[in-house]
């Protein structure tokens, strides 16, 4: 068993190595957040908050927090408004071009940013559409479609349909029985889709950067400042972006862990994804 | 059990949707790479195939391309090396920890793509944390000026965002292979390599190619990197779309590119396909 003694040997090595080198810049920019001489530098010195003080009274920025806000808000409506019908549909409904629907919606996952912001720009110059906030919703909205369908794609899987058989026997009709019994029954998926849509969108820069009109998103506004120079003023927004990320993700791996007794879904999604299961 | 107008109520307004903004979208690409723009940078609605000559004639765009295809797969290599080790510790000798070390993982995948960027930005610059570290240490006396502003930049930073897409599939794969599969293959006298290579590791490869699908096609697309990093000889097909769409005016270049990127991909994630169906038991 020595191949076994030594895959156990450098295995934990190689995984202490993998995480080291995917927090190294996250602790990076903890550490020098706080760092009195700039963004740079070894040993950080001179331990201050100034940089958390001037963020707080940097109007733009929050400006441009208050944008991600409304946008991701939106975006998630939009997003679940249309994804969870769409999951409904590839569970219980055919129709000509079905596996079609089924890979345009789950093209954005897997598509570079870049093609889908463009496309959308050309739609909305077509249109005749100014870009605005609003575009940037709709461009966020239409992509994260494809989290909302898979998510709860996966939640009905796992549904019982007798009880919305036993609704609709007992008299109720489909709008009944869909708001008083599959809403409820799919609630852990919706809302850990709908976290996960807010936490996409609030981060999401590609596709914005085609779409953006006058005002900025938080990344679109912090994408400005690293092109005109860079202070740690950006290392404590990053911070606290990666706290509040850092919250949203641990409690959707609860949801998820709660919903599916596991949370590999994500995996399998991105599987699925490429395989076109 | 389901009524035609229930049916007809949850597949038509995604359907709607999708059409108008992804669907459509993709055509108005598609009809854009076959128009042309005129002197007085108005877009002239007639058909030619101008923009895919140009893109052959002219070198500096099957460079620019051939470059991100050869970033795109040293960032797949290294997020492979990287994941498929992870994922195969975590599935098969993790134990308790196993749960911590998953989170442990999506964590950063889910940390903005542009504060990570930006992270490596503050890292690898001539003044930034590892050059001041290596003169502070006496290993170096000059910044090493490779770091920053070069391929390599770009490489190590989206092998850093693309690790956890690349780790996801290849755990769930692994974590699908019935264990009595490995136990019957040390009962039957395979040692823990045979194990490995004969058993577990065929059963893995749906989930490698899915997750080489996406460290390529993501990285290959992607253009904030390059800019933040990438100075002039790290500069990727989706740059010369970005500056066409911006500056130089050109769209229906820009969009013949775009389409022949979205061809590239769409032709990776057939082929992925059907070598996934090829290696997949099920």
């Amino acid at each position: 068993m020595s191949a076994t003694r030594n895959a156990s040997r450098w295995l934990p090595g190689h995984a202490i190595a993998v995480f080291g080198f995917l927090y190294l810049p996250i602790v990076t920019l903890l550490v020098y957040s706080f760092n009195g001489t700039g963004v740079g530098g070894f040993p950080p010195r001179n331990f201050t908050l100034d940089w958390y003080r001037m963020l707080f009274s940097d109007g733009p920025i929050w400006d441009s927090v208050v944008n991600s806000l409304i946008v991701a808000l939106v975006a998630v409506v939009i997003a679940l408004t249309f994804g969870i019908p769409a999951a409904l549909a590839l569970d219980r409904a055919d129709f000509p071009g079905k596996t079609l629907f089924r890979r345009l919606v789950l093209l954005p996952l897997i598509l570079p940013g870049i093609i889908t912001g463009l496309s959308l720009l050309m739609l909305f110059r077509e249109a005749a559409v100014r870009l605005s906030l609003v575009t940037i919703v709709l461009g966020h909205g239409t992509a994260l479609i494809s989290v909302a369908t898979t998510e709860v794609f996966a939640g009905l899987q796992k549904l019982d349909r007798a009880q919305e058989e036993a609704s609709l026997d007992l008299g109720a009709n489909y709008w009944q029985t869909f708001w008083r019994i599959t809403i409820p029954n799919l609630r852990l998926s919706i809302i850990g889709a709908a976290l996960l849509i807010f936490t996409l969108s609030m981060d999401e820069i590609a596709v914005s950067f085609f779409l953006i009109g006058r005002d900025n998103t938080l990344p679109l506004e912090i994408w400005g400042r690293l092109r005109r120079g860079i202070t740690p003023e950006i290392n404590a927004i990053s911070s606290i972006i990666f706290v509040f990320s850092l919250v949203a993700i641990v409690s959707w791996y609860r949801l998820r862990v709660r919903a599916e007794g596991t949370a590999e879904v994500a995996a399998e999604l991105m599987e699925a994804v490429v395989q076109g299961n | 059990m389901f009524s035609r107008a229930y049916r007809v109520a949850i597949t038509l307004p995604p359907l709607l949707w999708v059409t108008l903004f992804l669907l459509v979208p993709y055509l108005l690409l598609f009809c854009y790479s076959f128009w042309s723009v005129s002197p007085q940078q108005i877009i002239v609605h007639s058909w030619s195939l101008d923009n895919y000559r140009e893109l052959l004639r002219v070198n500096v765009y099957l460079q620019t391309l051939f470059r991100s295809m050869w970033i795109a797969a040293r960032v797949m290599f290294f997020a492979l090396l990287l994941g498929y080790p992870l994922a195969y510790y975590l599935s098969f000798h993790a134990g308790k920890r196993r749960d911590l070390l998953y989170q442990l993982v999506i964590i950063p995948l889910w940390v903005s793509y542009l504060v990570r960027a930006y992270a490596w930005k503050t890292i690898l610059g001539s003044d930034g944390v590892l050059n001041t570290l290596l003169e502070y240490v006496h290993l170096t006396k000059h910044p090493l000026e490779f770091l920053l502003y070069s391929p390599f930049a770009v490489v190590l930073t989206l092998t850093h965002i693309y690790t956890p897409f690349a780790f996801l599939p290849i755990y769930a794969s692994l974590e699908h292979i019935p264990r009595n599969l490995v136990e019957a293959s040390h009962d039957l006298g395979a040692s823990p390599f045979q194990t490995f290579w004969r058993v577990i590791f065929p059963l893995s490869i749906p989930g490698i190619l899915a997750g080489a699908t996406f460290a390529f096609v993501l990285s290959l697309g992607d253009f904030l990197a390059p800019l933040l990093l990438g100075g002039p000889s790290g500069i990727m097909i989706s740059n010369v779309v970005v500056s066409l769409f911006g500056a130089v005016y050109n769209w229906p270049l820009g969009a013949a590119i775009s389409l022949s990127m979205l061809g590239l991909v769409l032709g990776l994630l057939f082929l992925s396909e059907t070598l996934e169906k090829k290696w997949s038991i099920r």
